[in-house]
């Protein structure tokens, strides 16, 4: 993974590795099941368990490593970082412990890459950073991406983490919805495909505009999925939740899901829907 | 100015969310002739936190679009479900803005919800996919927009209805990303500090104009802490006026570039 980040690699050791997904001991016990399993087994099952099939939560550098080609990914837009718009207090400091400990700019990671040499943008929320919080600096980045798939023409892939609005941003966080939303018009009238891969946990402002707009929506198993979260519904209507209420699977029994895929078939599965629409394998490669 | 030029931005929750302020229904009433109701989004149910019809307004057909919390009695709360809509509610407004641009009419929204409804079945109709579409079809409607909040401007709830060529707010009302007493649960875990949170969210009508996240603040006018609601009336008609003059006469294209433009460029970088 650090071959993404290049620049960052000296400072490694410094920074807290408690917000990283990888274990750092040889064994690993499943966070659903009592299976124990060897940190090297998990990371060729892509971070699932074999067992019962639990999806980990992944950093995006993992994502990427386990989606697209290898080296294939090219980082767009990494030196755009945002400011504190309303002047909230500490929010820099906030954003700077976020940078510390996900070793990551912002919420979202954009770039050009490709799958079986067919070329796509794609955008990688970091559900570690400040849980995955649309910022406008996110709301741009993904705009940015929007509008380099227009300027390319290839197809936008996105995978989806997020808490929902960054609040120390208010109502300029809330406007990004219509601005991304707005960009996702643009791609669509330019007849470009946009994937949306939704993953653990996606909710909020993200559900309610780029998450819910792709032409494809595929979930990770097992993922939470919802506009309002859990503890929001059952203070609000003070009721206990169903079992698997918002879960990918839920969504997909409600219509609102094309396929739940694997992670392990996801390279296999978006290849397949790149073929489909007619990407072009990159030549002389 | 009106004359709460000095309230805290407290104070102007409290007001905005006072039962003593007019909901949409009294607004709809005396801004616009030749009201007529149009109810469902065509798919599950009429969701009467949404109102929805066409009237005209100085004789100029337009649909209407407004959030009503139900005034008075509990009864019509309920029936409102206090303003908070649920999909139907945002895909039936989404079903009329089509009607009104297929029409060349413009659409008038009044907003005031405390926010999308969080409700089970508000999540198996899909609330997020409903804003969302919203969201992603008022920024290309082929038809001028003008988005007024009276109220409350609610997160999600609020910005389904306000993706608008104008969003202006009255000077009382409130617009931000959650409620005082969220923002203070999610980012301090105590929900008692609202008026802190209020003061440092930046969700009065002041404060956004300053931060030219809306366009417009409409003067309210108040006698003993009631508003007078004609003498209100009469300048939100005034900037409906002088704003869809201004609209109608755009060509579609740029109306519509003009909209994206001004999305595009809240935190641009
Ligand atoms: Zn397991």
């Amino acid at each position: 993974m650090s071959s993404l980040f290049p620049k960052k690699q000296k400072q490694k050791h410094k920074r807290s590795n408690e917000h990283l997904p990888i274990p750092e001991s040889l064994w690993n016990k499943c966070n659903k099941c009592p299976n124990i399993i060897l940190v090297e087994d998990l990371n060729i099952s892509k971070m699932v368990c074999p067992k019962c099939n639990y999806h980990y939560k992944l950093a995006p550098s993992q994502r990427i490593m386990y989606t697209f080609d290898a080296g294939s990914f090219v980082e767009t837009e990494a030196e755009l970082i945002g400011s504190n718009p309303l002047d909230f207090p500490d929010y820099e400091k906030k954003i700077d412990e976020a940078r510390e400990s996900t070793e990551s700019n912002e919420a979202i990671i954009t770039g050009i890459a490709s799958i079986d040499n067919m070329q796509c943008i794609t955008v990688v929320m970091n559900g570690y950073f400040m849980m995955g919080s649309m910022g406008y600096a996110v709301g741009e980045k993904f705009t940015r991406a929007c509008e380099l798939a227009i300027e390319k023409r290839l197809p936008l892939i996105a995978f989806t983490v997020s808490g929902g609005a960054r609040m120390q941003e208010g109502v300029v966080s809330l406007m990004q919805m219509a601005k991304v939303s707005a960009a996702i018009r643009h791609l669509n009238e330019t007849g470009l495909l946009y994937v949306v891969v939704l993953t653990n946990p996606t909710t909020g402002g993200v559900t309610a505009s780029l998450a819910m707009l792709g032409d494809i929506t595929l979930a990770e198993p097992g993922a939470l999925i919802g506009f309002a979260g859990p503890r929001i519904i059952s203070q609000t209507i003070k009721q206990t939740l169903p079992d698997g209420f918002q879960s990918s699977e839920f969504l997909k029994e409600h219509g609102f899901v094309d396929a739940i895929v694997n992670r392990r078939d996801i390279r296999k599965t978006l290849a397949a829907i790149l073929s489909i629409h007619g990407a072009n394998p990159l030549v002389a490669l | 100015m009106g004359a709460n030029t000095e309230y805290t931005a407290w104070k102007r929750v409290e007001t905005a969310r006072s039962a003593k302020r007019p909901t949409s229904i009294v607004y709809i009433k005396k801004l616009f002739t030749d009201f007529i109701e149009f109810s469902g989004d065509g798919l599950f149910a009429d969701d009467m936190a949404i109102i929805g019809g066409i009237g005209r307004f100085n004789g100029i057909p337009v649909t209407i679009i407004a959030e009503e919390k139900g005034a008075n009695t509990l009864d019509e709360k309920s029936k409102r479900n206090f303003g908070s809509p649920h999909p139907e509610g945002y895909r039936k407004s989404l079903r009329l803005m089509k009607q009104a641009e297929k029409f060349n009419r413009p659409v008038i929204c009044l907003v005031d919800t405390q926010g999308a409804y969080c409700g089970i079945e508000a999540e198996e109709r899909g609330q997020g996919k409903a804003i969302a579409g919203n969201l992603y079809e008022m920024s290309g409607l082929k038809t001028p927009i003008i988005s007024i909040i009276i109220g409350e401007g609610g997160s999600g709830g609020a910005l389904a209805l306000a993706v608008a060529d104008r969003i202006a707010m009255l000077e009382n009302a409130i617009f931000s990303i959650v409620s005082p007493e969220g923002f203070a649960n999610i980012l301090w875990k105590d929900s008692s500090r609202v008026k802190e949170a209020a003061d440092v969210m930046k969700l009065t009508a002041q404060e956004l104009k300053k931060l030219a996240l809306i366009d417009d603040i409409i003067d309210e006018v108040h006698h003993d802490g009631y508003m007078d609601i004609d003498k209100t009336i009469q300048s939100i008609a005034g900037y409906i006026e002088l704003n869809l003059d201004i609209l109608m006469k755009m060509e579609t294209t740029g109306l519509v570039n003009a909209r994206y433009a001004k999305f595009r460029k809240v935190g641009s970088i």
